[in-house]
């Protein structure tokens, strides 16, 4: 397994208003000096109080904006805007309302610059990966969250991207849709082998998905640890919420997060 | 039990997919029954002296001047003339204002130079520059017409202005690490998203073409039905000035049925809150 993207001593900094004095701004630092890499085909978690500047870390390995210091590299390549090399699945959803589930798909595949007349079985293709084919015609308002939420994955795999993030995809969802729909991104993750960096506050759910699981501490953002979850075949056992070597593996995340609230920081 | 409850469902089905005259005519009832109560009433009250006849003939009487006039082609000249003067106006509005209102959303700096200029020419009232407009452009067509586009531009541009400004951030951010050109963002994302704000302006402009109109051509013109209107009180033709205004009324409710049906078609994706 080689190294896909390496997060290199990055730091991000934004000037802000401040409060004391008027019409002054002031610097913010949301991430500092931040390092890991991920390996291809690794689903990687990362996991972080509020504040630990996950949005932002999504938005440089997006290339919607760039890191005040260190780097972003792809494939050893510096990141240095977005591109269709990496598909990202937001919290909203983010689907346009005027297209329908199928249209939302064309779009990335219109983007990607792909022949028109593949469209259709590429589209048909992607609906069935996520279990949406006889709603190819369905506007998103007509679709239930969990329903938006395959559509906007599908999206992001019809393009082929070789990295997919995740910016709490599934945080708007109820809990039984979200379990449902975590098995199918595990189950998707295998099919199609992408590299996936997966954002969430849920620790269940980081250790659930996460081979390894990126804690990330607050203000500014910092890599704290990165824990190896070591279970595998996620998918054949029904209950694995209850495994020991899922409880121990929770435990452990669980501990580091609320070590600060035990030490009196955010009290 | 299992069986009774299937015929139940299936017949309840029946009954949704049969056509029931009843229920049609409680529909239309429903729907006509304050308009008829209307014209009754507007019957009656000139016949029994509720009102001076003179002044206040009867709808029938106003209905057969109308269809006497529709008949002689009288009021098809009128009608034609005012259509046409506001179906210019208002095109070009569109022509000009949308297409200026997406730029000045989407730069910056043109909304920053231009929007206290287009609050001042917004709170003026498009009849005040009226004389200003026969002044300058005589009391042609050509006065008529840019009245009628002064009137509809303002409406249409603001809320193209607003449309683009407030576009779903997540979308184009959504759309950017798709890595699409700054052109396909805006023709693509911007424009589509724009267009339920958008309509609500050409709406309002729908409205506001007709009151600019009659107004317009009440002041000064040689046809048209605000010309009609005026020109059969001094004549005391007072039916048929009754007929016109009538006119006006099916000329407002045909354009704003047409700009809802094209409304309808284009966002389509809208969920309806009425459904």
């Amino acid at each position: 397994m080689g190294e896909k993207i390496k997060v290199d001593r990055v730091t991000k900094s934004f000037s802000i208003r401040d409060n004391d004095q008027k019409g002054a701004s002031k610097e913010f630092t949301a991430i500092s000096n931040m390092e890991f890499s991920v390996n291809e085909g690794e689903f990687l978690t990362i996991v972080g109080p509020s504040g630990c500047g996950k949005s932002t870390l999504l938005d440089l390995l997006g290339g919607l904006s760039t890191p005040t210091k260190g780097r972003i590299l792809l494939d050893g390549q510096e990141i240095k805007g977005p591109g269709l090399d990496r598909g990202t699945v937001f919290q909203q959803y983010a689907l346009f309302p005027w297209k329908t589930a199928r249209g939302n798909i064309e779009f990335g595949l219109e983007a990607k610059g792909i022949p028109k007349r593949e469209w259709r079985a590429q589209s048909d293709h992607y609906l069935d990966l996520v279990g949406l084919k006889s709603f190819a015609d369905r506007y998103p308002h007509e679709l239930s969250g969990g329903m938006k939420q395959r559509v906007a994955i599908a999206r992001s795999l019809a393009f082929n991207p070789d990295v997919l993030l995740m910016d709490e995809p599934f945080a708007a969802l109820d809990a039984q849709t979200r379990e449902t729909l975590q098995s199918e991104l595990l189950r998707i993750w295998e099919k199609t082998k992408k590299t996936i960096i997966f954002i969430t506050h849920g620790i269940d759910e980081a250790v659930y998905l996460g081979q390894r699981v990126v804690i990330l501490s607050a203000n500014p953002g910092r890599v704290k640890k990165i824990v190896s979850i070591p279970l595998t075949h996620r998918l054949a056992d029904a209950d694995i919420r209850s495994n020991p070597a899922f409880v121990k593996a929770r435990h452990e995340v669980w501990s580091l997060l609320h070590e600060d609230e035990y030490a009196g920081l955010y009290i | 039990m299992v069986a009774i409850s299937k015929q139940v469902k299936s017949s309840r089905r029946l009954q949704k997919l049969t056509f029931n005259p009843l229920l049609t005519l409680q529909k239309l009832f429903k729907q006509s029954i304050v308009l008829l109560l209307f014209l009754v009433t507007w019957e009656v009250a000139p016949r029994i002296g509720l009102v001076d006849p003179a002044f206040f003939p009867t709808f029938s009487e106003v209905a057969a001047s109308w269809w006497n006039m529709l008949i002689t082609n009288e009021l098809f000249s009128h009608f034609s003339a005012s259509i046409i003067r506001s179906i210019a106006g208002f095109g070009l509005a569109i022509v000009v204002a949308i297409p200026l209102g997406l730029i000045i959303g989407w730069y910056p700096i043109a909304r920053d130079l231009l929007n206290p200029i287009l609050e001042l020419f917004r709170n003026t009232a498009a009849l005040a520059l009226l004389p200003v407009f026969i002044l300058l452009l005589g009391i042609g067509e050509t006065s008529k017409i840019a009245i009628v586009f002064f009137a509809c531009t303002w409406p249409i541009l603001l809320n193209t202005i607003a449309a683009v400004r407030n576009v779903d951030p997540l979308l184009i951010k959504s759309a950017r690490s798709m890595n699409i050109s700054s052109f396909a963002l805006f023709y693509k994302v911007i424009l589509p998203a724009s267009i339920p704000t958008m309509f609500t302006g050409i709406r309002m402009a729908g409205t506001g073409a007709i009151l600019v109109l009659i107004a317009a051509e009440m002041v000064g013109a040689k046809e048209g039905l605000g010309y009609f209107i005026t020109y059969s009180q001094y004549n005391f033709m007072i039916p048929e000035m009754y007929a016109g205004i009538i006119t006006i009324s099916l000329l407002g409710l045909l354009i704003n049925y047409g700009l809802l049906a094209l409304e309808k078609r284009l966002s389509r994706w809208k969920q309806d809150p009425n459904a």
